[in-house]
């Protein structure tokens, strides 16, 4: 075990604070004390909750005192997007509109399963302006900075979350992924991620931004911690009727069952296209390490990726569309612009994307027949400079912002579970998607877990602190 | 194309009561001209009228 809380995983902590040999106000402290030395650089906190988590740290340690079962997080520092609901502050979703709201009344459902377990919520993380965004940048906040080099992106949308775990402010952290928002940050900050099955964790009480393509999930730094934030978040919710009434699957239990018997391929044509060397060397390694030959195609990949630009463009600009009359000026000029082309997309488009997803559903669906895990690249490439406008793929000068999630895109289309593993590439790591069935994190969990072992993926230390 | 495109921006913000200063009008217009791009490589594939998008309940 790490002897320095900060060093320590969220694993390592609880099991410190249940056996009394550590404190979580001790714990919670550590996490306070490294983010007051380091966000000054990372810009990945827009609120401390410092006085809220003395407490919570505070009733967990007189809870263990008292004799009673301490949670599987108890004690663990974590902190959230902002598009998360924190009891007493405004849920600003990145932006400045948002700020006028009033105080939320109520923590957002997985912060209240994260504190059931002894977590500990420390604050609230930067993010792309309503998580309209891949790269971390906030014109209101400034920009996430990467904690392996602080002159390049954090990623987007969940830019602060990536930041905080990536940088080890926090062993957990929480965020949303609509296109790749979880993905991608992990990916450029070399964390691991996940982003859970469409319907799988409850998004009651955080803001939007597409709602037929909204997923919540966890970042971490090891698969241990991934899998205890993930599996005590899990259940039913009422309160968002894109969840559904599942049984908790837990998955903890089964990280240690390795690889033996799984199926893997390697996403071919669309996801080996548009890459720098270095996200066809992280799959490559990725793939060697689990023995994976075989290449599927996911059938038109690109038109999926079409799709999903077509509802986020067209459903974000739906769900701003008040706010694009009232208060155009108000918002990152860069994103009320793709807004404001949004809600001039024809509807037909949009219909006809929604029934592509269905085509794409099935036929993808069909492939999991004889495959468990698909391997993607999470990124195109490593995380570019802040303020970085292009890159060149395959010869082809591109925008990066939206070419960031080229290759995240087609999988959230129809809410796959994914676990965004990090390979430790020098100088800067880079992520690998592992792609399960249907409501099978617990492979993909397995997958993470027997590359983590092997060594293959790790979060590298913080090389930029 | 480019005038229609013009006109098109300018006529849907009227319609929609959608505010648009000449400022903004270059990126609003890029921004649709990729989504256009983008519909119309979903539009082109061909699918079969019986596709249903609608929900529906499994259990």
């Amino acid at each position: 075990m790490s002897e320095t809380p900060t060093a320590m995983s969220a694993a390592e902590i609880a099991q410190a604070v249940s056996n009394r040999k550590l404190t979580a106000l001790a714990a919670t402290e550590a996490a306070l004390a490294r983010i007051t030395a380091h966000d000054k650089v990372l810009n990945a906190f827009t609120d401390v909750t410092a006085d809220l988590a003395r407490s919570q740290a505070k009733a967990v340690d007189a809870a263990i005192a008292a004799g009673q079962s301490a949670g599987p997080l108890a004690g663990v520092p974590f902190a959230v997007k902002n598009l998360f609901d924190v009891k007493g502050l405004s849920t600003r979703a990145g932006s400045k509109i948002n700020r006028d709201l009033p105080p939320s009344p109520r923590d957002a459902t997985l912060i209240e399963r994260m504190e059931a377990a002894g977590a500990v919520l420390v604050g609230a993380l930067n993010m792309g302006e309503y998580a309209y965004d891949f790269t971390g940048e906030n014109v209101h906040d400034g920009p996430s900075r990467n904690p392996h080099d602080r002159t390049r992106m954090a990623g987007g949308s969940s830019g602060g979350s990536g930041s905080a775990v990536g940088g080890a402010l926090v062993p957990i952290a929480l965020g949303s992924d609509t296109n790749g928002s979880i993905r991608v940050p992990s990916s450029f900050c070399g964390t691991f991620g996940l982003k859970p099955t469409y319907g799988r964790l409850s998004r009651a009480r955080s803001f939007p931004f597409v709602a037929s393509l909204d997923h919540l999930g966890p970042f971490a730094r090891s698969v241990t911690d991934l899998a205890l934030a993930y599996d005590v978040m899990q259940g039913p919710d009422v309160e968002d009727p894109a969840c559904v009434a599942r049984a908790v699957e837990p998955t903890v239990p089964l990280l240690s069952e390795g690889i033996g018997g799984l199926r893997v391929a390697i996403a071919g044509g669309y996801f080996q296209q548009n890459l720098l060397p270095e996200a066809v060397e992280a799959v490559a390694r990725v793939a060697k390490a689990l023995g994976a030959t075989q290449t599927v195609e996911l059938p038109e990949a690109a038109r999926a990726r079409a799709a999903a630009f077509i509802m986020t463009t067209t459903e974000g600009a739906a769900l701003h569309l008040d706010r694009l009359r009232k208060r155009p000026n108000d918002f990152d000029p860069a994103v009320r612009d793709r807004l404001v082309a949004g809600a001039m997309v024809p509807a037909v488009y949009v219909d006809r994307a929604q029934k592509f997803r269905r085509w794409f559903r099935a036929r993808v669906l069909e492939l999991f027949q004889s495959v468990d895990v698909i391997l993607a690249p999470a990124t195109p490439c490593v995380a570019p400079k802040i303020g970085q406008a292009t890159f060149t793929l395959d010869g082809v000068e591109l925008p990066v912002r939206p070419n960031i999630g080229i290759h995240t895109q087609p999988i959230s289309f129809i809410g796959l579970p994914v676990a965004a593993v990090p390979v430790p590439l020098e100088p800067m790591p880079i992520g690998v998607q592992i792609i399960a069935a249907p409501w099978r994190e617990d492979i993909a969990l397995r997958v993470a877990h027997a590359l983590e072992q092997m060594g293959v993926v790790a979060a590298p230390a913080p090389r930029g602190l | 194309m480019a005038d229609q495109l013009d006109d098109y921006v300018s006529a849907i913000a009227n319609a929609m009561g959608l505010p648009l200063e000449d400022a903004w009008r270059p990126a609003v217009r890029a921004n649709l001209e990729v989504a256009l791009r983008l519909a119309r490589l979903v539009d082109d594939f061909p699918l079969p009228d019986e596709l249903v998008s609608a929900a529906v309940y499994s259990t």
